[in-house]
């Protein structure tokens, strides 16, 4: 419904999953998409399935220079940089106790760290726009306990935060910043726990009111929405996309 | 985005002016057949007029967002003249005055929750049916900062607070039958409401209000929240407040 035409997206993480699904409908709406992301392959491969007006650029969202060489090249590719959506997450699964710091530092570099280089990387651009919407993927996980993801929801929790906190900071130069939280969305990320630990999607199916999981797709949506003019008074908030689940028992 | 509520008929409440004109000007740019309902008949028949004058289609309806009849009436004319009902946007409402004067007035209390609150939750009453009937569809509820904080006068906080409870609750009971519902939170919007509220008062310090949105931005939202565009988001209170909270 809102038209991105002109305008240039990165998308980290966005080879797959939701990320993939949020690069799709962005281009559909218009926009010129760069998949920033680790895998070679399968980042090629999603930008040549956007068609003509996509690239890949290879990125470790932990690496400040890795992301500042990324927007360099989104910006030499395709001239500017409107859109930064920060998609790119893990998730370890582990009960607190027995989470290694290992495990813990990696979940919080890409998940809140990333966003946080990523953000910074873009600003520049951004600001030289005297325009901007960045998009930051955070999770249920931000509201809610996790019994076996303290790390995630820690991350996730903190992205809501940031959120907030480059909303604040950053709005006098017309960058808006907001983050989506996903519910229960079938991906390759809780596919893989689904078959590790079988359950889990009958489980989120039942306690969700709209009686069903989520599928990539109902995220893009929401990211167009506010990666077009048409969220230009909307910065600082979260947005629950989640079938209801965070407002029942 | 022309056409793109090609087919669906909108019900928005309180569309004789500000954000309610804005969202029927925008549904009906978009392609909808809309019902602009408002308690002054002439200013929703000056917005079916705009409407009609940019070549769309608009029914003006008179109703008391309070009164159970006017509320059945309103929908029942919709769907006479329109055929069904996707969309209804409960906008209606009116100011609880000045904060610390008028906090305490009982007849301003009765008033702004007749409104605001009980005008939603009848809106919600007879929208539903048509919905269901449909097959489904979207209502997005006129909620305020001042559902989610302590700003305002009590009446108009704790209205704003209610339709966000409500629009929760039904929210939780609709979801599966494919009716969305959410609300939306302004901050300050360039409205007459607003400038009635705060004519003649002394304009407040700067950056406690952060900046006045347009009734555009608002109804853009609106527009979003009805939309396929949104169609795992239900009982989301969506805050469009220029950061106001945020910070």
């Amino acid at each position: 419904m809102f038209s991105l035409a002109g305008r240039v997206a990165v998308v980290t993480g966005g080879n797959r999953g939701i990320g993939l699904a949020i690069a799709e409908g962005l281009a559909k709406a218009g926009a010129a998409i760069v998949i920033a992301a680790r895998d070679h392959a399968a980042g090629r491969q999603a930008a040549a399935s956007l068609g003509a007006d996509a690239a890949f650029i290879e990125t470790d969202v932990t690496n400040p220079d890795s992301c500042h060489a990324m927007v360099r090249g989104a910006e030499d590719r395709f001239g500017r940089l409107d859109i930064l959506v920060n998609n790119a997450g893990i998730m370890r699964a582990g009960r607190a106790e027995a989470t290694a710091l290992a495990d813990w530092q990696a979940v919080l570099d890409i998940n809140l760290t990333g966003a946080f280089l990523c953000a910074q990387a873009a600003y520049p651009a951004m600001r030289r726009q005297k325009a901007g919407k960045i998009i930051n993927i955070s999770s249920l996980a931000a509201i809610f306990g996790t019994a076996v993801g303290a790390a995630y929801a820690s991350s996730k929790g903190g992205m809501v935060q940031l959120t907030r906190s480059l909303a604040v900071s950053w709005g006098s130069d017309n960058i808006q910043v907001n983050a989506i939280l996903p519910g229960y969305i079938e991906s390759d990320l809780t596919r893989r726990a689904e078959a590790e630990r079988p359950g889990a999607f009958d489980a989120k199916r039942a306690r969700t009111p709209a009686c069903r999981i989520g599928q990539p797709q109902d995220i893009a949506g929401a990211a167009i929405f506010l990666a077009s003019d048409a969220s230009s008074f909307i910065t600082g908030a979260s947005l629950t996309v989640d079938g209801g689940y965070a407002i029942q028992l | 985005m022309t056409g793109f509520f090609a087919g669906k008929v909108a019900l928005v409440t309180g569309a004789g002016s500000g954000i309610g004109r804005a969202a029927a000007l925008a549904f009906a740019a978009a392609g909808a057949l809309v019902a602009a309902a408002d308690i002054a008949l002439g200013a929703a028949e000056e917005t079916a007029a705009l409407i009609t004058e940019a070549g769309g289609t608009c029914l003006a309806v008179y109703a008391d967002s309070s009164l159970n009849d006017d509320v059945a009436a309103m929908v029942a004319r919709t769907v006479t003249a329109l055929g069904r009902l996707d969309i209804a946007f409960n906008n209606a409402g009116i100011s609880g005055g000045r904060p610390g004067q008028d906090d305490f007035d009982e007849d301003r209390y009765d008033r702004v929750m007749a409104i605001n609150a009980k005008g939603v939750w009848l809106g919600m009453k007879h929208q539903i049916p048509e919905m269901l009937r449909g097959g489904g569809g979207a209502i997005v509820n006129m909620a305020s900062i001042a559902g989610l904080t302590g700003v305002g006068a009590l009446s108009y906080t704790a209205s704003k607070h209610a339709v966000i409870g409500m629009t929760k609750a039904a929210a939780v009971r609709y979801a599966g039958e494919n009716i969305r519902i959410n609300a939306i939170c302004p901050g300050a919007v360039d409205t007459p409401m607003l400038a009635r509220a705060t004519a003649g008062a002394a304009p407040p310090p700067a950056g406690t209000t952060g900046p006045l949105a347009a009734p555009a931005d608002i109804a853009a939202a609106v527009l979003f929240l009805s939309s396929g565009d949104a169609r795992f988001i239900t009982g989301h209170p969506l805050v469009v407040d220029g950061g106001i909270l945020a910070g």
